[in-house]
């Protein structure tokens, strides 16, 4: 067995660093952004003082702006980023489908179906709000699956369910915005398009630790995830419990697409984007989980950063919107 | 078993008596008999006004939005062999919305007959892009559903900001993002009309070619059918149809794709008569969603969304029976 599977070992350790360096590089472009976007804004600070902020060492107003109001938002798309680039390659790998990430298959609009459900019903905190999206997020997740369930599960036919499924949550989030009347219309069009306007410390903390518990728990799926990728037959062979696996990843995908949702509400694309674009980076063929992780972070930020520039109040929805539409457009005509 | 013929006389009485339900129902119920009276005379009292004014106007555009999408339906999934195929499904409508609501916020046009050109033009550029994307892979009915959502998801976004952008406008615009029958008026039934006209005549010329496509290119080819301006006419006239369509009530899902099927579960395969009875039975399928979405909540309910919620399952259950997609 070991002879037989020496040769791929220089491959996949070539192919490791590869991905160890890609992500170093997307760590640091994501550190520069970072301090960048920190600094600018009604009032600037350099970039040299924002770093002296960060190690403590600011003034009043520099205190105020950096680490008060901008800080947190530069977190949130950090965190919010990188558990869509996660989920985007979980459920692209599981579907084995660039098109089969959660903004395509409306797990994001089942979580934000689950805020809005919580905020008119219970009329929750900020903290209920997000259970109730990490709820919608996985009960929409689990109906996708059950529906898409045949003889077992296969590819195209979740990412088909979960279009049909997306529509009609999209509908009744609509449904749920305009006739319930959301009495603060900003606050009721994050859940329509993804935003990061007014967000502060009290949202990133939920977020960045339900990450923290998800990381780990993406990463010990991988292994599953790899061996799926070569066909149930294969998987099994190795001794993959075939559905069990898929239905943990379908899990543990959806919660980070919810966790991410909960935080900023529904940002298309980058779940579908940020996996492709890591992918071609590392060149490698598997779910490139961490590597997903980053690409998914920057894109948020420079989304976030681009949109505030522009537009003021303009929701990063928007930015990732027309970034995913014209790669997707790419996409499709490249793919035969 | 019926004939067609008879089969589709019973349609249209359905269609008549879901018209005169449309007529009756609302935040305002008035009793049959006197929508009756009303339509005989027209009296001057409230439910004469009522039903001139705001329920006939809404019942003609549902019958002819209704009318347009179904057909535009039949010939979309005639024409990709595709029976996932609906213009609301495959992004023209949402590409329709997203030029119309694009026009209207940069262009500041408020009249429906500059801003429904854009429609068209949206509508066609989205219709084109499927086609070239569906032609490039041989149309599997599987990659076009997908290209079409992924379609939908970014112009559907991108109508979201255009409407989000203009906050004072969101309630007016808000029908832009889900279809809505209610703002529709006998103006715009009027705008509409010669479009639809035009592509429902189309339509029932296509219904020949067609059929002779279904038998496959190669066969169609040597019995002299003209493969290119079949095509060409065709995407022509599901654009006229769902660009109308969507400009006058905002994009509607799962309308065209629901009636094809049920009407070819009647009436077999013959495109003449699959297209009639599209154009009578998805009228009435529409309105019934209208009258349902008027009773089933306190408040309205726009009837996109009940098209949805009705329409969704049947999407579901058409990709459970759909061999492409079973395992």
């Amino acid at each position: 067995m070991t002879a037989v599977l020496d040769p791929v070992v220089p491959v996949v350790r070539s192919g490791m660093r590869r991905s160890f360096v890609v992500s170093a590089v997307l760590v640091a472009a994501i550190v520069v952004l970072g301090v960048v976007a920190l600094g600018i804004g009604a009032i600037y600070v350099a970039p040299l003082d924002v770093v002296r902020t960060l190690l403590g060492n600011g003034s009043r107003i520099t205190n105020y702006a950096v680490l008060d109001l901008r800080l947190p938002r530069v977190l949130i798309a950090v965190v919010v980023g990188a558990a869509l680039g996660m989920s985007g390659a979980v459920f692209q790998s599981l579907s084995r489908n660039p098109l089969g990430s959660p903004d395509i298959i409306g797990f994001n609009y089942g979580a934000a179906t689950g805020g809005l459900l919580v905020i008119m019903v219970i009329g929750g905190s900020p903290g209920a709000v997000s259970a109730g999206a990490l709820v919608g997020g996985l009960v929409t997740a689990l109906l996708v699956y059950l529906l898409a369930w045949q003889r077992g599960v296969l590819g195209i036919r979740l990412v088909l369910t979960g279009i049909g499924i997306s529509a009609i949550l999209q509908a009744v989030n609509f449904y749920l915005i305009v006739n319930a009347g959301v009495a603060d219309v900003a606050r009721a069009t994050v859940w329509l398009t993804g935003s990061l306007n007014n967000l502060g410390w009290t949202q990133l903390w939920p977020a960045a630790i339900a990450l923290v518990v998800l990381v780990p728990a993406l990463l010990f799926g991988v292994r599953w995830l790899e061996m799926l990728e070569m066909g149930d037959e294969v998987a099994q062979g190795l001794g993959v419990p075939v559905e069990r696996a898929r239905m943990y990843l379908l899990f543990t995908g959806a919660a980070a697409c919810a966790v991410a949702t909960a935080a900023a509400g529904p940002i298309a694309f980058v779940a579908l984007v940020a996996p492709q674009l890591a992918k071609r980076l590392t060149r490698s063929y598997g779910a490139g989980l961490l590597p997903a992780a980053w690409m998914g972070a920057l894109l948020v930020l420079a989304a976030d950063f681009t949109t505030q520039r522009i537009g003021g109040t303009l929701p990063v929805g928007v930015a990732t919107g027309a970034l995913g539409g014209v790669y997707l457009a790419w996409l499709l005509w490249k793919r035969p | 078993m019926p004939s067609r013929g008879t089969g589709l006389v019973l349609v249209l009485v359905a269609l008549g008596f879901v018209m005169l339900l449309s007529l009756a129902v609302g935040a305002r119920s008035i009793p049959f008999s006197t929508v009756l009276d009303v339509l005989a005379s027209r009296d001057g009292s409230d439910s004469a006004f009522v039903v001139w004014e705001l329920r006939i106007p809404r019942t003609l555009i549902g019958v002819a939005v209704g009318a347009a999408l179904g057909v535009a339906g039949a010939l979309m999934q005639a024409l990709t062999n595709n029976p996932l195929a609906d213009p609301g499904l495959l992004g023209v409508n949402a590409g329709a919305s997203a030029a119309a609501a694009l026009s209207i916020s940069v262009l500041g046009l408020t009249d429906l007959r500059a801003f429904v050109w854009f429609a068209f033009l949206g509508a066609a550029l989205a219709g084109t892009v499927l086609y070239v994307i569906a032609g490039r892979s041989g149309a599997s009915p599987v990659r076009l559903a997908l290209a079409g959502a992924a379609v939908t998801a970014a112009l559907t976004g991108f109508t979201q900001a255009v409407v989000l952008l203009d906050q004072n406008a969101l309630d007016q615009m808000r029908f832009w993002t889900v279809g809505a029958l209610e703002r529709a008026n006998m103006g715009t039934l009027t705008d509409v009309t010669p479009f639809l006209v035009v592509g429902l005549v189309l339509a029932f010329l296509l219904a020949r070619p067609l059929n002779v496509l279904a038998l496959g290119e190669e066969v169609g080819r040597s019995l002299g059918a003209n493969l290119g301006r079949t095509q060409l006419l065709t995407l022509i006239a599901v654009t006229l149809l769902a660009g109308a369509a969507t400009a006058a009530v905002g994009p509607l899902v799962f309308v065209g794709l629901v009636v094809p099927h049920m009407v070819r579960a009647i009436t077999g395969p013959d495109q003449r008569w699959v297209v009639a009875y599209c154009a009578v039975l998805a009228p009435a399928l529409l309105l019934l969603a209208d009258v349902l979405g008027r009773v089933m909540a306190r408040e309205e309910i726009d009837v996109g969304v009940v098209t949805a919620l009705l329409g969704g399952p049947v999407f579901l259950l058409l990709l459970r029976r759909d061999k492409a997609v079973r395992a």
